[in-house]
């Protein structure tokens, strides 16, 4: 491996033939974070035959997601595409009431060319219900870039700063004082800055300095956008608004002088959307995946504000500390990422810097631009740490990473369901990929959460140790 | 288009690969875009395969929407060609590839020049047939197949071999208790004096299918898959086939009699009837369970049964034929075997479901309201649901339908799981009404999570009996603000006014 010593990272592509998650799958997660949305995936029998099973028990907690399962007639266009979602769609407004329909296009409604965003204005019109189309589907996208493609979309539906002081709601006025500067002239803002560097909320008894609307992106439980809320609060940061929010009616104010923040590697649409579209400004930062992104997440948000923030390292090594158990666990093994969520990098890069080994990043897509942060403090880590930089592998070939792992040997690797039980049967220790787009990963409190995870193989391996049961396939097949 | 939230047979391309990948060394590839290898998650992780699942996909992405897959197909097969050397590949059209329409079958002649594996297209058709006729049809595919070639190369194995001999057709994989099915077939067939001649598809080899031909009948255990590969063997080669399924006492002594007509044709004369008569008395216990008193209790109880065709219609036989229960309903979501359900079942149950929509039979239960339901996956959360319990007897299934522990449901070991499993659902069923009925099994009711508890509060008779008539989902936390407000008023015995008192003092 002494060759690997580069000092650039370096980036591969293979042929793309991997296993992933369809991103349709979004659904899953997107229907219980946006708690007034119905999601309507457009496709076949197949769409939903994944989704049955990928989702499992949720199904039948009468979820607010169906089918729209497409028949022979649909196909070959003897039935009105328009007619019959319009008959569906209204079905769903008598069952459900929801505040948005989002209809998920699929392999199929591509192929046959279905004009889902041109009849959605339509359809809207006449039901009386937002209607966001996003394709999230398998010839474009991999797994979480389903999420992506569902936040661009409803980007676009988010409120401007004018059509919300035109409208001035009550719900909306809590919002209204932290406009930038050159659009609300008399509000409070301006008179504190005169005042002030730092100024005092009258409905809120922290301080937050006066910094420009911060609107953070990428659908996390609430109680992890709470935890990072407080975090940057900490800092004397507000955030303004989360892209999805609890309730699509609460969707966050975008426009000209608003700055976002991803919290996911997987958001790149979403932030050229969000930068082209809707003018807002973009903080380009490491993700707070594990304590170190956590810290390095705030530091960039701090620095484009102009505030130097408090107590940070004390707040990062206290956390270190609360993991060495797990990290004295973990020290010199080796890792090895098949790809499948894009969360790769930032996993890698934390997991580093936790004394591990890593010999391949394998991932979907690479965003060079979007991750650029997060690739630099990869960069930083390895030289910090003195191991060798990983190998990213773009589409990656499932067939050929296979062999190189049976070469390499490694401790761990990380990959989807349907290599796990196979290695494992091989003496290779598996963790599955997706329990980590599932479990709470973001900020300083879920640090110990990634290692739980990460550990758990080698903690079980450790209890089943001395049984001589290792490797449990027929040395006849391969 | 259809509002669908749930459906019990899978798309067309999973039967293909069900097939393709229970056979050994034959390796499928799917014309499909990325994330519809979904398959191989669910056979590594439900059948908890230790080996790669020999499923590949040949990506359809962007550029093949543009240009047509063009080499890609033909340079995927030949590369799986390469590194893994297997017998056959199967090429599998997916809903996808069904819509873009290129010519695939040029891509697998031109891919069978090049490659030392036979290569086939799977012929089926999406937006025709489910899960389990492409599972059907892909079998029958090729069977065919390799008949023709052996028949072509003069290989073909026709003639009889010297002792009885059977081939067991449509034992694969996910497939319902299948392994466990298998096990027991093969006991069955061997205590009969049958040898076993080919098990297909699972565990078998393509290469030996030219063998088929040797043995003296084909048993089809399952309706859904096997019968057309039964069918064309009958038709070539006059191999006869025996589909009752020997699942239940009287189907499996019928399923007997029914093997010893067809050696009996082939001048091969045994008497079995000594044989159904010490299984069904002794071996198995089911005949016993029947008469025993525990039995007795279950008559006339009402029941509900939903499933594939073979489980279902069995199932439906054995409770009302077997067990006296009453029947209320049976059905299938088997759209296209509908006829041979009916007829099966006729007789034996009240009404008749066909339907493929989940939200119907759940209609239909919450109508009927059973003591026991049997049925799916599905059926065991409407009865959740319903607070109706369910026994599992059909597929489709979740993981813990795939026991590590031998299960059959057919044969006589079969007999005795199904008995179980009835009963077990139905007093589990009685011991919940019984709970109902004298509100809970102690009158102190459970105050903490642990079992043993100090505290000195206790319910009186009338305050207990006003708390059951609360609605289930807030009689936990109005239970819990009558302990507090007792506890905070040194009240130890709390009555229905203790109870209205807390109640009233939560508003001040």
């Amino acid at each position: 491996m002494s060759e690997t010593l580069s000092e650039t990272l370096t980036f591969e592509c293979e042929t793309g033939n991997y296993h992933t998650f369809c991103p349709i799958s979004c659904v899953s997660w997107l229907y219980q974070k946006i708690e007034d949305s119905f999601f309507l995936v457009v496709g076949t029998k197949t769409c939903g035959y994944f989704l049955q099973n990928a989702l499992g028990v949720m199904i039948f907690a009468e979820p607010r997601y169906a089918m729209a399962e497409l028949e022979e007639g649909d196909i070959s266009a003897q039935l009105n595409d328009y007619k019959e979602l319009k008959r569906l769609c209204i079905q769903i407004k008598q069952d459900r009431n929801p505040s948005v329909i989002v209809w998920i296009g699929t392999c199929t409604t591509e192929i046959i060319k279905t004009d889902l965003e041109g009849m959605a204005p339509r359809l809207e019109a006449e039901i009386g219900i937002p209607i966001v189309v996003a394709r999230a589907n398998g010839l474009d996208h991999a797994f979480t870039q389903g999420e992506d493609t569902v936040l661009a979309a409803m980007a676009h539906r988010c409120p401007t700063q004018d059509s919300k002081i035109l409208v001035g709601t009550i719900s909306d006025s809590e919002n209204n004082d932290q406009w930038p500067l050159n659009k609300v002239l008399n509000s409070k803002i301006v008179n504190n800055l005169f005042q002030f560097n730092k100024k005092t909320q009258p409905n809120d008894s922290t301080n937050y300095y006066n910094h420009p609307p911060l609107v953070l992106f990428g659908s996390l439980p609430s109680t992890v956008t709470t935890q990072l809320n407080l975090e940057l609060k900490r800092q004397g940061i507000k955030v303004s608004g989360w892209l999805p929010s609890q309730r699509y009616i609460d969707l966050p104010t975008l426009g000209d002088g608003v700055y976002v923040c991803g919290v996911n590697p997987f958001l790149s649409r979403t932030a050229t959307t969000l930068m082209r579209r809707r003018k807002c400004k973009l903080i380009g930062a490491p993700f707070p995946i594990g304590p170190d992104g956590t810290r390095a997440w705030i530091e960039k948000i701090c620095s484009v504000f102009g505030i130097i923030p408090k107590g940070l390292k004390t707040r990062e090594n206290q956390i270190w500390e609360g993991l060495q158990d797990y990290i004295d666990l973990v020290k010199g093994k080796s890792v090895f990422f098949m790809g499948d969520n894009l969360l790769e990098v930032s996993l890698a890069r934390f997991l580093i810097r936790c004394g591990m080994i890593v010999y391949e990043v394998g991932i979907p897509y690479m965003d060079k631009r979007f991750q650029a942060a997060e690739l630099a403090l990869l960069e930083d880590t390895c030289n910090e740490m003195n191991v060798p930089l990983p190998r990213i592998v773009e589409k990656p070939d499932n067939y050929n990473q296979i062999q190189r792992i049976k070469e390499l040997q490694p401790d761990l690797a990380i990959t989807g369901m349907a290599h796990a039980n196979p290695l494992e049967a091989r003496g290779i220790s598996t963790k599955w990929s997706v329990e980590f787009t599932f479990a709470q990963i973001h900020g300083f409190t879920n640090a110990r959460d990634i290692l739980e995870l990460i550990t758990r193989p080698l903690r079980r391996n450790q209890s089943l140790e001395g049984l001589g049961w290792t490797k449990l396939v027929k040395s006849a097949t391969s | 288009m259809k509002l669908a939230y749930w459906m019990y047979a899978g798309p067309a391309h999973i039967g293909t690969l069900r097939v393709a990948s229970s056979f050994k060394n034959v390796h499928a590839i799917m014309h499909a875009p990325l994330g519809d290898d979904y398959f191989n998650v669910m056979r590594s992780m439900l059948e908890r395969e230790r080996d790669f699942t020999p499923v590949t996909a040949s990506i359809v992405d962007r550029h093949v929407l543009a240009r047509g897959s063009q080499e890609k197909v033909v340079e995927n097969i030949t590369r799986k060609d390469k590194e893994e050397r297997p017998d056959l590949i199967v090429l599998t059209p997916t809903c996808t590839s069904s819509i873009l329409q290129e010519d695939l079958q040029n891509f697998v002649d031109r891919a069978a020049i090049e490659s030392e594996s036979d290569v086939i297209l799977a012929d089926v058709n999406h937006y025709r047939v489910n899960e389990l006729q492409a599972a059907d049809r892909t079998l029958e595919q090729v069977v065919r197949f390799y008949i023709e070639k052996a028949r072509r190369s003069n290989t073909l194995e026709l003639e009889k071999t010297e002792k009885p001999s059977a081939n067991i057709i449509g034992i694969f994989t996910l497939g319902f208790h299948n392994q466990h099915d298998s096990r027991e077939l093969k006991r069955l067939l061997n205590d009969l004096g049958v040898e076993i001649n080919e098990v297909i598809p699972e565990g078998g080899l393509v290469t030996n299918l030219r063998n088929l031909t040797k043995a003296w009948f084909n048993l089809i255990p399952y309706r859904e898959v096997g019968l057309m590969t039964a069918t064309y063997l009958e038709k070539e080669f006059n191999i006869p086939y025996v589909t009752t399924t020997p699942m239940g006492i009287v189907d499996t002594a019928e399923c007997i009699q029914e093997i010893k007509e067809i050696l009996k044709k082939n001048n091969y004369y045994k008497n079995f009837d000594e044989y159904i008569e010490q299984q069904t008395k002794f071996v198995s216990q089911a005949a016993w369970f029947s008469r025993s008193i525990d039995c007795q209790n279950l008559t006339g109880k009402k029941a509900v049964v939903f499933g594939d065709a073979t489980h279902a219609s069995s199932m439906t036989k054995i409770l009302a034929r077997e067990m006296g229960i009453r029947v209320s309903c049976a059905g299938t979501y088997c759209k296209h075997d509908a006829d041979w359900f009916r007829e099966q079942v006729q007789g034996f149950c009240d009404e008749v479901l066909i339907t493929d929509d989940h939200t119907q039979v759940g209609d239909m239960i919450a109508r009927i309201e059973p003591s026991a339901i049997f049925g799916t996956q599905m059926e065991r959360h409407i009865g959740k649901r319903l607070d109706i319990p369910c026994g599992v007897i059909s597929a489709p299934v979740h993981i813990q339908n795939f026991p590590l522990g031998y299960r059959p449901f057919l044969g006589y070991e079969g007999t005795n799981q199904i008995a179980d499993l009835v009963y077990n659902s139905f007093t589990l069923g009685m011991e919940d009404h019984l709970l109902e009925i004298f509100g809970g099994h102690d009158t102190k009711e459970v105050i903490t999570k642990s079992l043993s508890t100090d505290s000195i509060l206790n319910w009186a008779p009338d305050g207990l009996a006003e708390l059951n008539k609360i609605p289930g989902f807030v009689r936990g936390k109005i239970k819990r603000n009558t302990e507090k407000f007792a506890r905070e008023k040194n009240i130890n015995e709390i009555t229905i006014e203790v109870m209205y008192a807390a109640k009233e003092s939560v508003g001040a």
